[in-house]
């Protein structure tokens, strides 16, 4: 029997999504129930009170819950988001009920043991409800006290091999795709250099440092499946510098419909979109139009490619990306708060990733872009912001890259590019008397 | 020399500036900071005043996304809302 009636919640359960309201529940149940004899460290009816106080608020249009306050365990700044509920009378269950982030392996990779592990603590410690994964890529665990904060970091820390991730005014966490472990698209190795950058700016990560929240994320490939571009201070897409390898004959093979070249991998193949047609889907849809099929021969101009990856992607068996890769590095998206949101903007066309050198000309750009936004960034201000109030050409002098087209997005509407006198031989005076010698008044 | 170097000193600028703000407001940016060490580096800034909160002379105060720093105990902790 649930423990408070939640008509308003019930009703979110009759849509035709999975519902959080009906995980709950099972939640709720199973703690009630407690087969597995848990000696539960926060109350068993932590899961039932959170459905209570959710359809309070409801019923209220008002939230009950105070944020703020609590930080993180001894020695962190980050890693654990207090919240406290103002109904705890109503509600002891969620009292306090604080999130934990804890920082995702590279990939998302795991097996079957480290996840039961860390259920069996959450379980014990907490209330057993998680996000898999936050949309900085964390595993979140929803819900504990604060007694059991230290309890729980010391746990992950020494038996788990595990860390807290970021939150507050820290570098947030990480996150990449899993690029070169199973992609064959990717351009260079995300876990490596994601793992790389997690260690090298502990500091940063959890410790507060900027004016606001920071994020790192990596994309193999321009198919960009963590939506780097859209959702991080920087993000690190991989990309080529030489030509798109082609396979002519495997070409011909998707042209004469090779069952064993299906279009898209296969990945279409639920329903029947008629015959492959090179041109139509192909060619045609190149976004610079720099392809093109003379009935034998597929021809790319690849000064002219912006390595969208769509060619790629409908026939990977023909086509592969460049031998010469590296990354682009975007920086400024972000969601709505001060401004509205905003994608990515490219900086640097193409960086070598190189691990010999600990990744050197990633990190120079890094570094350069905190010390601006550090001095310069208000409170609460992100780099997005920033970038926007103070001109991508200042960005383009703290961090020493000469502009370039590759950074225009349309030519003629936003230049941004000026020249200072200091560039400009000859500066900008003139003498008057010399000039009328060949123009008239 | 900067004047980091020297805790002691560049410990009561600190508590010094948060005092004398203290009847306003308790809680602040890192930004603030920078004001009382304006000739070194925001990233010297940084270490040094979170090393403050490891010494237990200030403390954090976060709301999820943004942090700011207070003298330990000051202000308002979880329990209220602006209404000390
Ligand atoms: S972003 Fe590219 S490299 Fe990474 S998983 Fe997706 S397709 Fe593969
Ligand atoms: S990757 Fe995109 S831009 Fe480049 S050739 Fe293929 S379709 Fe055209």
């Amino acid at each position: 029997m649930a423990k408070h009636d939640t008509p308003l919640l019930d009703q979110l359960e009759s849509g035709p999504w999975p519902s959080f309201v009906s995980d709950l529940k099972r939640q709720a149940e199973i703690r009630a129930k407690n087969e597995e004899g848990v000696e539960f460290q926060i109350p068993a009816d932590s899961c039932d009170d959170l459905l209570g106080i959710l359809e309070l608020s409801f019923k209220h249009g008002r939230t009950h819950w105070k944020h703020g306050g609590i930080v993180g365990v001894f020695g962190y700044g980050g890693g654990v988001i207090g919240r406290y509920s103002d109904q705890p009378e109503m509600f002891p269950g969620v009292e306090a009920f604080h999130t934990m982030r804890v920082n995702q392996p590279a990939g998302k990779y795991y097996n079957t043991e480290y996840l039961r592990s860390i259920m069996k603590l959450w379980d014990f410690r907490g209330s057993g409800v998680t996000n898999m994964h936050g949309s900085t890529g964390d595993i979140i665990l929803l819900g504990t006290t604060t007694p059991q904060l230290e309890e729980i970091f010391y746990e992950l820390t020494h038996n788990l091999n595990q860390d807290l991730g970021g939150s507050g005014s820290n570098l947030r966490t990480p996150s990449d795709c899993l690029g070169s472990s199973r992609c064959e698209y990717s351009c260079y190795d995300t876990q490596a250099l994601c793992h790389f950058l997690t260690n090298e700016y502990q500091d940063e990560l959890h410790r507060p440092a900027f004016p606001y929240k920071f994020k790192f994320k990596f994309d193999g490939c321009p198919n960009c499946c963590v939506a780097s571009i859209a959702r991080a201070d920087m993000s690190f897409i991989g990309t080529w510098k030489d030509q798109i390898r082609i396979d002519q004959d495997a070409v011909n093979k998707y042209v004469e419909k090779d069952p064993a070249y299906p279009a898209n991998a296969g990945a279409h193949k639920g329903r029947d979109w008629g015959p492959f047609d090179i041109e139509k889907e192909v060619t045609d849809l190149c976004p610079t139009q720099c392809m093109k099929w003379d009935g034998k021969k597929l021809h790319i101009d690849d000064s002219n490619c912006t390595r969208c990856m769509h060619c790629i992607n409908v026939m990977p068996r023909a086509l592969k990306i460049g031998k010469e890769t590296g990354c682009s590095i975007l920086v400024g998206a972000k969601a709505p708060i001060l401004d509205g949101a905003q994608m990515g903007s490219l900086l640097a066309p193409f960086v070598p990733v190189n691990p010999d050198n600990d990744y050197e000309e990633v990190t120079e750009i890094i570094e350069s872009i905190w010390d601006w936004w550090m001095e310069e960034g208000k409170n609460r201000e992100r780099l997005g912001e920033l970038i926007m109030r103070q001109g991508f050409q200042k960005l383009l002098e703290v961090t020493g890259i000469d502009p370039m087209p590759q950074q225009v997005e349309h030519p003629r509407t936003n230049p941004y590019i000026f020249w200072k006198e200091e560039e400009v031989p000859g500066g900008f005076e003139r003498d008057i008397k010399e000039y009328r010698k060949y123009h008239q008044r | 020399m900067s004047v980091l170097d020297n805790r002691e000193e560049a410990t009561k600028m600190v508590t010094d500036y948060l005092q004398k703000k203290l009847k306003n407001k308790t809680k602040f940016y890192l930004n603030d900071f920078y004001k009382v060490f304006p000739d070194d580096k925001p990233r010297q800034v940084k270490k040094f005043v979170n090393s403050l909160v490891t010494d237990g002379v200030l403390e954090y105060w976060s709301s999820g996304s943004t942090t700011m720093y207070g003298l330990k105990g000051a202000g308002k902790q979880h329990a209220s809302e602006g209404e000390e």
